[in-house]
């Protein structure tokens, strides 16, 4: 139990996914502009990381090991993320048509979001089990949620501020982030 | 010829796919804490870039519209674990620095996106030249980054020291904020470049509408778009 903790704390906090592991990179910009989408794509990426960790760990441990082919990994689970993604966005639509209105626009984006197959790639590569590789998927997630609801929080606050004219848009965004970073340097000391 | 020279072009400047379109950031801030590794991730992606958008052109008569995303996926996938091999083979110290970005290759948006915007609409010279062109434009920009990063990290470039002893290395621009500085200030250039030419400041010009919410418009931006039925 102690040893899940470890890793929650640490994939949401201490090695933030976006922050110190710069994956997920792509949405953390460009779709913090407010908070109402931050939290629609963060809770989207919570959900699809989730799943997807704990059905790579599957047919990991249950295809590629007994077939010997590990090598194929990176293939097989981006194919695999990608029919996930369709098959919840199908899932979704047919029986929570409130949830899939919430999330259903961000649902394609993430196939291409690299936290979830980076995610995949560690769970295997940490030899972590089921349990833990859902644990990780949900904790790494989380931290997603937390720094791109952050980022949009403080690019809405900052919105009519005077920024010169070279800065505006992504070089003021990245500097916003860059001090994001160096505030979430204060977690390592819970290692 | 002059075509091919014209693909060049575009792709180490007038659409670097670094600066100008902002696309591929996860392996620009992540890898790029030493110019040799920046090289390194650089150069590998350039190698999957140009083959897979060989390898497109080639079928993009053959692959039906409906279920091309996941075929490029799966042709961009196999050329990433082909090179993926041959690093850990040939090149292992560069396999051990840029260790999970190496498959992470597969999700970069500069190739989905050429394979998508130019590879499957064009012929396979074109298209080699193409990856060549925005390969390039990728290695370059992350070079630069990396050896940024480390002279002022390190004092050194390319491993080499060239500021003078009495430098004291400021260490946070080989960790994680350091990237998003340097990366910033180097785009605010950019546009201040821009700005004084008179052009519009870059981000890329296809996006229509949803610019805003779509620095990654090549995957993103058009998914979405679809999505909305734009």
């Amino acid at each position: 139990m102690s040893n899940l903790l470890a890793i929650a704390i640490g994939s949401a906090f201490i090695s933030n996914v976006v922050l110190s592991q710069f994956l997920g990179i792509c949405p953390f910009l460009g779709v913090s502009k407010k908070v109402k989408t931050a939290l629609g794509m963060g809770s989207a990426v919570v959900f699809v990381i989730t799943l997807a960790s704990a059905v790579a760990s599957l047919v990991y441990t249950y295809v590629l090991v007994p077939l010997d082919i590990t090598y194929l990994q990176t293939i097989v689970f981006i194919l695999v993320i990608a029919a996930l993604v369709q098959f919840v966005e199908m899932f979704l639509k047919k029986t929570m048509k409130g949830l899939y209105q919430a999330l259903g626009v961000y649902l394609p984006l993430i196939t291409t979001n690299c936290a979830v197959l980076g995610v995949a790639l560690t769970n295997v590569q940490k030899g972590y089990g089921l349990l833990e590789s859902v644990v990780n998927g949900f904790a790494v997630a989380f931290g997603f949620l937390i720094s791109i609801t952050i980022m949009a929080g403080l690019r809405e606050s900052m919105e009519y501020n005077d920024i010169p004219k070279a800065f505006r848009g992504m070089p003021h965004v990245l500097l916003t982030a860059a001090l994001m970073a160096i505030a979430f340097f204060g977690f390592a000391g819970l290692k | 010829m002059k075509k091919a020279i014209e693909r060049l072009y575009n792709g180490l400047l007038k659409e670097n796919p670094t600066f100008v379109l902002i696309l591929g950031m996860c392996p620009t801030l992540a890898v790029t804490t030493s110019a040799v590794n920046g090289l390194g991730m650089g150069l590998t992606t350039t190698a999957v870039l140009i083959l897979s958008n060989m390898l497109i052109s080639m079928l993009r008569k053959i692959i039906p519209d409906g279920v091309r995303i996941p075929a490029f996926i799966v042709v961009i996938a196999s050329f990433v674990t082909v090179v993926q091999l041959l690093l850990e083979g040939y090149l292992p110290s560069l396999y051990e620095s840029l260790g999970l970005y190496i498959p992470l290759i597969v999700v970069n948006c500069i190739i989905l996106g050429r394979a998508e915007a130019y590879a499957s609409k064009n012929n396979v010279i074109l298209s080699i030249f193409d990856g060549i062109g925005m390969g390039l434009g990728f290695t370059v920009a992350l070079t630069l980054i990396g050896a940024i990063r480390e002279l002022l990290g390190t004092g050194a470039v390319f491993g080499y020291r060239v500021l003078p002893e009495a430098y004291e290395p400021l260490t946070i621009f080989i960790l994680a904020p350091g990237a998003f500085l340097v990366l910033a200030f180097l785009i605010a250039i950019m546009n201040k470049i821009n700005l004084m030419k008179g052009r519009s400041t870059g981000k890329g010009g296809n996006c229509d509408k949803l610019c805003e919410e779509c620095s990654n418009h090549a995957c993103m931006g058009r998914q979405l778009s679809v999505k909305e039925g734009k």
